[in-house]
Order: structure tokens, then C-alpha cells, then sequence
């Protein structure tokens, strides 16, 4: 945290409409770096927000600082009005404590590229295993709660299996099971279908179609699949060198780009397929 | 082999068969020590204290870089000069365990290192406390990948509790060495000393190769 003017920040936001997520002024550098500079976004509660752009433009972190896995060095994020890694001491925001940064950190799920199961637990296991130990939920609640969601997730004659007798696609579905689990309102996912074999994308792309329509989750999702992103997101950002160069609905963006660079990223993107 | 005895061999087997008894005790009380104390060491330099992680790090390091037989009579002789009185027993189990202690932990610090960083950031996600995610995500993880490494030192501990008897614990060596100087015949005895080594020592490794593709089993991490 550098030497920044934190006044200009709210302790919590109050308007009338307060977003599910604000980035106000974020910026991200590694050493002189830049990843992200003076980010402003906003996600409105339910919406999905699809982050596109080439690879070292700063999407990935964004999702990674809501997750808290990156520090943020300047800048506050909220979530549900209320600053994730920041909290009020003699009124002005300092940096959270753990114990603040774990209460916020609970509205939050995340779904990986990698997946990253818990390799020695069955499905079910991993599905269980923070709302047992992190919530506190009675186990016998904690599994038909991961039974229930693993069946969303067509899974349900998979439960006790091991992460290493799934499929990619098999996998990443108990992985968006696991966070569910957790009952977060935004849930990030970060190219989670990178890492799969095409034929199994499907499922993946399926499930999450499944919540887009049925819940009113609050999305943010990292992809390279742009015919998906256009399906199913209701704002497009187009990230480029830590910045947002273009944002707005998939039709506009996908339809017709104002900005060049989109424009040259998009026409590169769909020529390579 | 011209004066090989074996009425005498056959006579003293049963004692060294008995003290046998005592070198797997010791191996066994030493290893659990190490076992243990070796994990919070290497816990112990992952915490976010520069300080708490500098001193463990040197203090392995010092007890890894001095031969064992110094820190038992260490332990045993000069304790008492501060007040320390300890059995030899008690001694050097402190002594044994601790010096594989901080082999074990360096053993353990590369399991832990090979667990994949996402793992950890699935538990950040997913909000556990840190010490679910040690040993509930974590290091069941890091054991497999430790397993042929404490296999070993389980091995080299048994190899070396004889330095035990130069403060008179009553194992193997110690036996062997006081029916050769009862009956002045040193032949049988040490003979007999290194055979029930061997017969130990050589099946170990298959075990613990056995014991390790149990546990990945167990833990569900083979296909």
C-alpha cells in the first residue's frame, strides 16, 4: 500500500444502487510492472460481466484480487459496499486484518483454469469440506447440500469418486459444485474451460449457461471462447494493457468495436477460430 | 572363520536377541520424536516471522552440519553442568530424535514445496482456516512425495542408535561390546550384531516402497 490520499475513498458505499462489485482507482504492478492501472468497474448485482482481451492485459488479476489471492496496491475494491481488503479504523480506510479479509472473502467464489481439486478427497468430499469447516453447517446439511449441486452439475452417480478418475470436464464441474457450496453471490471464473479437451467444453459452458438463467448470481468470467462470451454475458470488457478499452453489451462490442484495438484483437481472435 | 564357537554363538543369541528389543525401542521412540518435532520445524519456517523462520533455519542447519555422538554426550555429559540430569535413555532420545528431526524437516519441506500452488489458492478461495489447509489439504499431499525420503532416515536411525551405547544405553552395540569384554571373544558377538542389522535394515526399503503406493492408494491419488 503506497502513500495515497485515502480519503477520496468511502468507508462503505451508500448510494441507492450500490454495486455487487466496485474497482475504484485499482491499480496492480509487480516491481515497475504495471498489470493494472486505475481500474474502475463496476458489477451490478446478477449480472455477468465477461473480461476478454490478450494475455498479459491484467484480465486474469482482476479476478485474482477480488479472490484476494493478489494484494491491490492502490485503490479500493468493494463488495456489497463494503472495501474487501480495506476496513475503517478512526475514520479512514487502512488495510484489513485477516479476520475482515476472511469475512469478506466469504461472498466470493472462484472456479480455476487448473480446477485445483483436493486430489486425495472424492467429489463429495471436496464439495463438503468448507461448508463443514468454514461455515460450521451439521455434515448430513453440508451433503445434501453438495449432493443437490453435484446433480445440477450431472454428476450425481460421480460423488465418491476421486478427482483422478474424472474427466477435465467431469472435474471442473465439481470444482463450480465445490463453490457453490460456499452459497457465494459473486462467483469468478478464470478460463475454466482453457484447460480442456474441446469435446468437454460443453459440459462446462452448460453448467454455467444453467446459472446464468436459473440463479441470480453475480458472474465474472475470463475466456477465450468468444462465441460464448457474446452468447451469454450482458457486458463485454475488453481489457488491453491493464486498462479497459472498450466495454458494453456482446452485441456492440462483438458487432461493431468502436476502438481499433478491439477491433484487431476480435478479427485476430475469430480468424485463429 | 578358524575359531568361529558356536556353542558360544548359540549361548549368547538370546541376549542380543533381547537387546535387539531395546535398538528398535530406541529407533522407534527416536524416530516418533523426529517425526513430530521434524514437521513443527518445518512448519516453523513458513510462517509470516522473518525472525521465527531465520532461527529454525540456522538451528537446523548447526544440528544437521555436527555428527550425532557430539550431540548425545552433549546432551548427557555437559547437561548436568547446568543442571540438567538427565537417564541415558532420556538423553539420548532427546539427542537422536532432535538430530533427525531436522533431517526429517528438510525432507518435509520439499514435499510441501511440491504441492501445487493452486491447491493453495483452492483453500484461500474457499476460505479455510490455515491450519485446515495444512493439514487437511496440504500436507496429506506432501506425504506421499516424503515417504521414500523418511523411509530412509527411519532406516539410518535404527543404523545409528549403537551411538546410544557410548552413553550406555543397554541396545544392540552396548551388549555386544560387554559380552566381549565378559568372555574376551569379540568375534561372535559383533558378527551376530551385524547380521541382525542387516536382517532388519534389508527388507525396510521394499516395505516402505510398499507402505508409500499403500498410502497413495488410501489417499485416492492413483487413477
Amino acid at each position: 500500500m503506497t502513500d495515497q490520499d485515502m480519503s477520496k475513498y468511502p468507508l462503505r458505499l451508500a448510494d441507492d444502487k450500490v454495486p455487487m462489485v466496485r474497482f475504484m482507482n485499482v491499480t496492480k504492478r509487480y516491481g515497475d510492472l504495471v498489470v493494472l492501472d486505475s481500474l474502475d468497474l463496476d458489477v451490478d448485482e446478477g449480472e455477468m460481466v465477461t473480461v476478454i482481451g490478450p494475455s498479459g492485459s491484467g484480465k486474469t488479476t482482476v479476478l485474482r484480487m477480488l479472490m484476494t489471492l493478489e494484494t491491490i496496491n492502490g485503490g479500493v475494491i468493494y463488495v456489497d459496499g463494503e472495501p474487501l481488503t480495506h476496513m475503517e479504523k478512526g475514520g479512514r480506510l487502512v488495510p484489513a486484518d485477516r479476520r475482515h479479509i476472511r469475512r469478506m472473502r466469504a461472498n466470493i467464489g472462484m472456479c480455476f483454469q487448473h480446477f485445483n481439486l483436493f486430489p486425495h478427497m472424492t467429489a463429495l468430499e471436496n464439495c463438503m469440506e468448507a461448508p463443514v469447516h468454514v461455515l460450521g453447517l451439521p455434515k448430513a446439511e453440508a451433503r445434501d447440500r453438495s449432493i443437490e449441486l453435484l446433480g445440477m452439475v450431472g454428476l450425481e452417480d460421480k460423488v465418491d469418486q476421486h478427482p483422478a478418475r474424472l474427466s477435465g470436464g467431469q472435474q471442473q464441474r465439481v470444482a463450480i459444485a465445490r463453490a457453490l457450496a460456499m452459497r457465494p453471490k459473486v462467483m469468478l471464473f478464470d478460463e475454466v474451460t482453457s484447460a480442456l479437451d474441446p469435446e468437454v467444453i460443453g459440459e462446462v459452458t452448460n453448467v454455467i449457461r444453467k446459472l446464468v438463467d436459473q440463479h441470480n448470481l453475480t458472474m465474472l468470467m475470463v475466456t477465450h471462447q468468444m462465441g460464448f462470451a457474446k452468447e451469454i454475458s450482458d457486458r463485454v470488457c475488453f481489457f488491453y494493457d491493464g486498462k479497459i478499452e472498450e466495454q458494453g453489451p456482446p452485441s456492440e462490442i462483438f458487432g461493431s468495436p468502436q476502438k481499433e484495438r478491439t477491433q484487431q484483437f476480435l478479427s485476430a481472435v475469430l480468424e485463429a477460430g | 572363520m578358524f575359531d568361529w564357537r558356536w556353542d558360544f554363538t548359540l549361548n549368547i543369541l538370546p541376549r542380543l536377541i533381547e537387546a535387539t528389543g531395546n535398538t528398535l525401542l530406541a529407533a522407534g521412540i527416536g524416530y516418533a520424536i523426529a517425526v513430530v518435532i521434524g514437521l513443527a520445524l518445518a512448519l516453523a519456517q513458513r510462517t509470516p516471522f522473518r525472525a521465527l523462520t531465520l532461527a529454525v533455519r540456522e538451528a537446523v542447519e548447526f544440528i544437521r552440519s555436527t555428527p550425532l555422538i557430539l550431540q548425545i554426550f552433549f546432551v548427557f555429559y555437559v547437561g548436568p553442568q547446568f543442571g540438567i540430569r538427565l537417564s541415558p535413555w532420556v538423553a539420548g532420545m532427546i539427542a537422536i530424535g532432535l538430530h533427525y528431526a531436522s533431517y526429517l524437516s528438510e525432507v518435509y519441506r520439499g514435499g510441501l514445496d511440491s504441492v501445487p500452488r493452486g491447491q493453495w489458492e483452492a483453500c484461500a478461495a474457499l476460505n479455510l482456516s490455515p491450519a485446515r489447509t495444512y493439514f487437511r489439504v496440504i500436507i496429506p499431499q506432501a506425504l506421499p512425495p516424503s515417504l521414500a525420503g523418511m523411509g530412509n532416515y527411519l532406516v539410518g536411525i535404527f543404523k545409528d542408535t549403537p551411538m546410544l551405547s557410548v552413553i550406555g544405553v543397554a541396545e544392540l552395540m552396548h551388549t555386544a561390546t560387554a559380552i566381549g569384554s565378559e568372555s574376551y571373544r569379540y568375534l561372535e558377538p559383533y558378527t551376530l550384531v551385524g547380521l541382525i542389522f542387516l536382517a532388519i535394515s534389508l527388507p525396510s526399503a521394499a516395505l516402505i516402497r510398499a507402505f508409500e503406493a499403500w498410502v497413495r492408494k488410501k489417499l485416492g491419488m492413483t487413477r
